[in-house]
């Protein structure tokens, strides 16, 4: 017997909902035998994994805290991946957003200014938009590959940081650590409760989940964005514009990585370093996939993603599993989720052998 | 006499359709045998199970009184069973003799391969010069390729899926001189065809097929095209009512000088294109394909824009240098030849694809927003007055037929009511019920006051609905011809590009000799 992957006629509404439940219960069965093989107990594994992390009201803040910037930056790039714009820089989006708002922060004559945060802000957002409007105005004017583009400004971003943090921008009383001096109170978001890390900054991330929403499922600009990622003869047939499909996708996810980096230096981070964000802009773009691209998925995907950081965490303190062991088995999840989704487009079809 | 081949009891389904149920027939040696049917009849279906491209799920196949069991096509070549289908698979970067020589796994030996192609091809009446590059050839050569390299296996069974609806008329009768010369010395062949006047013509037998079944079968040559027609269909026929037309003052639509080069490397260049098309009229542009319809209808449309916006102009404004939505602002609407992913976007649902040219003539975007009920009603609307076979609104695109998208992308954009109608092959791949069910809509819209331009490779569509016509040549456009003042020669003629259609047979002529 052979077998043939074949598209459905139409998505399988019913493989849509299965698919991230038989993909958990994959994980489940797949890990379990891998933990067990190396001698490790498969429960208390799994429950080190999923449960502990979430077990206790610090653990909740800390999911927030990782799901935030991760969810608001796949709903950015999700906007442009609808289109078939890949902006695979949000690192580095996220990188230059932190370093304007950091500057604003710092340099603002006003240090108690109540709009110091507003602006460090709307700093982020533009500065994390204009590193995306380069590569956005090489594809639209010069058809370059955004992919290779927003990629490289990220290697950019890196050292730029890594060069301020270790010359201009160093703090003087910092006993020649590479960082910048802590930001002003007024430069930062008030944490709900002293006790726990998390900030009023999760509230930016749900107006951006919905306006996420409204964009891409309700306005005309998002259907627009739909239709040329879908059917780029369509687009033209219709007259829109390819270089708006563009632009509207790098500047979303530049905007929405900026906004992210802002919201770390003015949270959990208080100022830079070399290394302020432990790739976030990178695995956002998984979660915007595990989200397929919707506002709400992309939630859900964001809070996965931030479980398994903290799981891969708790595994490696608690049970001594190393790390690249944790690796392993967040890779097995998300192959699974990925692998799922597949067969909701597609099928099998057994053909019959013959000569 | 033992039949050539002889199907018995063919069934073959797939997920949801039985495409081929208790199919029988057979043809004898030196026959031409007609498959007739519409779009989705399984005539295709069919063909692969002959040629063993599909397996059947019962049923037997019989060739020259021996049954044959799991084939594939290499073993139906051995058999002596052809296929010439109706997209061909050559590579266009090479030339003929290469192209033949990648498909007859024997020796590897061009010299004496292009000497066998000019042979062959000489005694079936249809030259062709072995070393051209198939890129350089038409569409009409192209096929002689195909068919030589066929007749070089020297097939008892000759199968053709619509071989016509790439040609020009005068090349449809070389086609059947050759067809003719080959069954006379006993190949049998295949022909497939929704075409009725053809198979009148040309095949001594015919099978009809209507949802996968047999329908009827007749000796076409003593049978009215009528009945063939009642067969295919199954109801009757409509007619179409055709009033006379009253066209407006001023034109709706002027080209005026349109000269450009061509998009691509497949394209053609358009040189000084000029034409009108007057409200209450339609105006239908003929040719064979390839000679430059893909890139006018694109520049007319927006798709392409002109340096120069006084070369087109919609109702009376300069319009060359405009998109496709802004053309659409001045009262254009068009429907592409390509369904899906050109005038549909195929993994999206119908309201949707109704948004993609009714948001701002249709009313679908209020503020920036997508207004969906709306867009679902407008939807719907065109569902039920085109009679598109869909579950609703919500259904994909590439969830219809080929023929049901259609009428929903005609549907849409006459409900727009444009003042200007561009349609390119409107009925292409479409059944005969709904060809006619379209063809009448064009005509009502254009009596009621549009402006309608057609793009059709079909000459019986433009002779049936067209005032005017155009001919494309080679980018260059005629002088238009007054329907009822003209006949399919002079047309046919100016399609071949007459006196110099002639000189490029004479140099093939010659090429060959040397």
């Amino acid at each position: 017997m052979l077998y043939r992957i074949e598209q459905r006629p139409e998505p399988s509404a019913s493989m849509r909902i299965a698919a991230p439940i038989i993909a958990t219960a994959l994980t489940i069965a797949v890990g379990s035998a891998m933990f067990a093989g190396l001698g490790y107990d498969p429960v208390s594994t799994l429950q080190a994994f999923f449960i502990t992390p979430i077990s206790s009201l610090n653990g909740l803040s800390e999911l927030l805290l990782k799901a935030s910037p991760l969810i608001l930056i796949a709903c950015g790039l999700a906007v442009g991946f609808r289109a078939n714009v890949w902006n695979i820089g949000a690192e580095g989006q996220l990188i230059i957003g932190a370093i304007a708002a950091c500057g604003v922060g710092l340099f603002y004559p006003n240090p108690e200014s109540p709009i110091l945060l507003p602006l460090m802000f709307v700093a982020g957002a533009a500065a994390g938009m204009a590193w995306a409007a380069i590569p956005a105005f090489l594809r639209a004017r010069l058809n370059t590959n955004e992919i290779l583009v927003t990629l490289m400004m990220t290697y950019i971003a890196t050292l730029f940081l890594s060069w301020l943090v270790h010359g201009p921008w160093r703090d003087p009383a910092g006993f020649n650590y590479p960082q910048t001096a802590l930001l002003p109170a007024a430069a930062m978001f008030e944490p709900f409760d002293y006790a726990y890390r998390v900030n009023s900054s999760v509230f930016i991330t749900v107006v951006a989940v919905v306006l996420m929403w409204l964009f891409t499922d309700r306005s005309f600009l998002g259907y627009k964005m739909k239709v040329s990622g879908a059917a780029p003869h369509a687009a033209r047939y219709a007259g829109f514009r390819e270089s708006s499909a563009v632009w509207t996708g790098l500047l979303a996810g530049g905007a929405a990585a900026g906004i992210a980096g802002m919201a770390e230096v003015a949270g959990p981070l208080g100022q830079l370093s070399p290394q302020i964000s432990p790739g976030y802009g990178f695995a956002a773009i998984i979660v915007a996939f595990i989200g397929r691209l919707n506002a709400f998925g992309i939630v859900l995907g964001g809070l996965l993603m931030s479980l398994l950081f903290l799981g891969g965490e708790t595994v490696q303190m608690n049970l001594g599993l190393s790390s690249s062991l944790t690796r392993i088995f967040q890779g097995i999840l998300l192959f699974f989720l990925l692998a799922t989704d597949f067969f909701i487009f597609y099928r099998f079809r057994r053909v019959p052998e013959h000569a | 006499m033992i039949p050539r081949l002889e199907l018995r009891n063919i069934t073959k389904s797939y997920p949801g359709i039985v495409a081929n149920d208790d199919i029988s027939m057979s043809i004898m040696p030196g026959k031409i045998h007609a498959v007739l049917g519409e779009n989705g009849a399984g005539k295709s279906t069919l063909m692969k199970i002959i040629y063993g491209v599909a397996q059947a799920d019962s049923g037997e196949i019989w060739c020259d009184g021996k049954r044959i069991e799991a084939h594939n096509p290499a073993s139906s070549r051995a058999l002596g069973i052809e296929m010439v289908y109706q997209h061909f698979a050559l590579f266009e970067s090479v030339t003929v003799v290469e192209n033949i020589a990648l498909s007859v796994s024997s020796t590897f030996d061009l010299k004496t391969l292009a000497r066998q192609i000019t042979h062959l091809s000489n005694r079936y009446g249809m030259p062709i010069d072995p070393h051209r590059r198939v890129l350089d050839l038409s569409v009409g050569e192209r096929q002689r390729v195909e068919i030589v390299r066929c007749l070089l296996q020297a097939p008892k069974l000759l199968i053709l899926d619509e071989p016509t609806s790439v040609l020009a008329p005068q090349a449809v009768g070389k086609l059947f001189e050759t067809l003719r010369q080959l069954a006379a010395e006993g190949c049998s062949i295949v022909y497939i065809s929704h075409k009725l006047d053809e198979v009148q013509e040309l095949c001594d037998s015919a099978t009809v097929l209507r949802n996968g079944k047999v329908t009827g079968s007749a000796k076409p040559k003593e049978t009215t095209s009528l009945e063939l027609a009642r067969m295919m269909v199954g109801s009757k026929l409509p007619e179409m009512r055709v009033v006379p037309s009253v066209p407006s003052a001023r034109p709706v639509l002027e080209v005026r000088g349109l000269t450009s080069p061509a998009r691509d490397k497949y394209g053609v260049a358009l040189k000084n294109v000029s034409f009108e098309v007057h409200g209450g009229e339609i105006v239908g542009l003929a040719g064979v394909s390839g000679n430059g319809q893909a890139d006018l209808i694109a520049l007319l449309s927006g798709e392409r824009r002109h340096a120069d916006a006084s070369v087109v102009r919609i109702d009376g404004k300069a319009a060359g240098h405009l998109n496709a939505s802004e053309r659409r602002g001045l009262g254009m609407a068009f429907v592409p030849e390509e369904r899906l992913g050109r005038g549909a976007v195929p993994p999206h649902t119908l309201w949707e694809n109704a948004v993609l040219t009714a948001n701002r003539r249709g009313g679908l975007v209020r503020h920036g927003m997508v207004d969906r009920g709306k867009a679902a009603g407008f939807a719907r609307d065109i569902i039920e007055r085109f009679k598109v076979k869909a579950n609703g609104p919500s259904s994909s695109a590439q969830s219809l037929s080929g023929g049901n998208l259609q009428k929903f992308i005609v549907g849409r954009e006459i409900a727009l009511k444009p003042k200007l109608f561009l349609v390119s092959q409107p009925t292409w791949g479409v059944d005969v019920g709904a060809a006619a069910f379209i063809r009448q809509n064009i005509l009502d819209l254009s009596r009621a006051g549009s402006a309608v331009l057609v793009v059709s490779e079909e000459l019986d569509e433009l002779f049936e609905i067209c005032d005017r016509l155009l001919v494309i040549c080679q980018g260059q456009v005629s002088p238009p011809l007054i329907r009822t003042k003209t006949n399919r020669e002079e047309v046919g003629l100016l399609m071949t590009g007459a006196d110099r259609g002639n000189d490029i047979e004479e140099r093939s002529e010659v090429a060959v000799q040397n």
